[in-house]
């Protein structure tokens, strides 16, 4: 099975020959790993992300045994959505029911709004709107943002996509 | 040394620029083998024609040719008329029915004349047209001035990209919306009020709709997309969507983000529309620079930053077509 693990790293050397020891120990098959040393959180650790395939009971064991030697596990599971995209709306975007614009994405199955902003001005101004949205693949965001698109077009909101979002 | 003589169609604030540059450029364009020898000049009011080139200090501080004009014959008649090499059409551009450039610009290369020009009404209505007319008579048609002002576009992939593909297009095409859009964004100015002080200093005309609409940046991309892409697009095969419905709140929030908001311009898809730039990307350039990434089969991505418009900027990228014409393999003599 197919999951991820999002860990948390001290800028020390020799820390993400550590991280990967219990992959090696459990049999986990290391799929990639992105060693984002230019993002360092404000606690001034260095996330990093792997993906890997592995006996699912196994990964409780590796869990533990990251934390055991001082390893932060931020989030560890299957890993559903790989793809994400930034979207902004402007117009009425709360009283055009900003709750059926989320489940328009939500619903879908393969996407998520995981992330929300909201500026309001001002009674009657125009209000914007900051999302971000998971999927399961390139071709999900695609569809997302074809279904933004179109909640765009009826709710008379201005839809501004990024331009990653173009090289889907 | 090569002699061209160049009749000079407009005297806006482009023409008076090519004035310019040709007169403080004369002794380095020498030096090449090119004697730019402006015999005429020819707006509504009149032609001033003079065959062994105009003195520019009879032109110094004139605003059109009423007084000066020693020719009482104007556009089309003019161009026919005027023995000359070229013709520099520098008049008010029209995308919808492209004139009166277009009927100047058929008019120059029926009759054999190289035509340079910053005019994109024309090109925009007619380019395949006008291409093939140059074609037929054995002449040359140059316009990088068209798009992105002083930033080399176009020469820039016919010549150092030759050989590439390209795969696309996208950039900032009009210095007034990325004006306005920096303001809004720094100064949290509301779209109105970046306007005003947009028209105050100039950089945006009294009626903003022609830039603020996306209408100009979607001439430009027409023009990349007949010219680059080969393809036979129109205006109103473009779809467009300009900046008035930008907030400043929208801005800031895309800023805390990570992102810029600019009106990108797109080919081959033929779109314009107020997109999210990471901060990070090439394309985030502010105030009123252009910018344009060009994607290629070979060379990757490769980004060009300039100034988009003014007097002198603009003449110079005129001067660099018409010494491209003359320096170029294709052309006896």
């Amino acid at each position: 099975m197919r999951l991820s693990m999002d860990l948390e790293l001290q800028d020390i050397p020799g820390q993400l020959m550590q991280s990967l020891e219990p992959f090696k120990r459990y049999k986990g098959n290391i799929i990639s790993v992105v060693h984002h040393r230019d993002r360092k959180t404000p606690r001034g650790t260095v996330p990093v992300q792997i993906v890997f395939e592995i006996d699912p009971s196994n990964i409780e064991n590796i869990k533990n045994h990251l934390e055991e030697n001082g390893i932060v596990v931020v989030r560890a599971g299957e890993d559903r959505f790989i793809e994400e995209i930034s979207v902004l709306l402007i117009g009425h975007v709360l009283h055009t029911d900003l709750g059926d614009t989320i489940d328009r994405i939500d619903s879908t199955g393969f996407a998520e709004v995981e992330d929300l902003s909201l500026r309001m001005p001002g009674i009657e101004e125009p209000s914007s709107a900051y999302l971000r949205i998971r999927a399961t693949g390139k071709e999900e965001i695609a569809k997302s943002l074809s279904i933004l698109r179109h909640v765009g077009a009826e709710k008379d909101l201005l839809v501004i996509e990024p331009i990653e979002a173009e090289k889907i | 040394m090569r002699e061209v003589r160049i009749s000079l169609v407009g005297f806006g604030i482009v023409g008076h620029g090519v004035l310019e540059v040709v007169r403080r450029k004369r002794e380095l364009l020498r030096g090449i083998g090119l004697d730019l020898k402006v015999v005429s000049v020819t707006d509504i009011k009149g032609t001033l024609f003079d065959a062994d080139g105009i003195d520019p200090s009879i032109l110094h501080g004139a605003r059109n040719m009423e007084g000066i004009a020693n020719l009482d014959i104007i556009g089309k008649e003019a161009i026919q008329e005027i023995d000359s090499d070229l013709v520099v059409e520098v008049t008010p551009t029209n995308i919808v029915h492209g004139q009166p450039g277009l009927g100047h610009i058929e008019e120059a290369l029926s009759s054999g004349k190289h035509v340079v020009t910053s005019n994109k009404g024309p090109l925009v209505v007619a380019y395949n047209h006008l291409q093939e007319m140059a074609q037929d008579n054995g002449v040359m048609l140059k316009y990088e001035a068209t798009v992105g002002g002083t930033m080399p576009l176009i020469s820039l992939i016919e010549k150092n990209l030759v050989g590439n593909e390209i795969l696309r297009i996208r950039g900032i095409f009009n210095g007034t919306c990325n004006y306005i859009l920096t303001r809004m964004m720094e100064e949290r100015y509301t779209y109105s009020y970046a306007l005003t002080e947009a028209q105050e200093l100039g950089i945006a005309e009294a009626d903003p709709a022609y830039d603020v609409d996306g209408i100009d940046t979607a001439g430009k991309v027409v023009i990349l997309a007949n010219s680059i892409f080969g393809m036979d697009a129109k205006y109103e095969d473009v779809s467009v969507t300009g900046i008035r419905d930008i907030t400043p709140e929208a801005l800031n929030l895309a800023w805390e983000r990570g992102y810029h908001i600019k009106l990108i311009g797109e080919v081959p898809a033929l779109k314009v529309m107020p997109m999210l730039v990471p901060r990070r990307s090439p394309l985030a350039v502010g105030g009123t620079l252009n910018v344009a990434s060009i994607e290629t089969d070979l060379s990757g991505t490769i980004t060009v930053t300039g100034l988009g418009a003014g007097s002198i900027e603009t003449a110079s990228a005129i001067v660099s077509d018409i010494v491209s014409i003359y320096t170029s393999r294709q052309i006896d003599g």
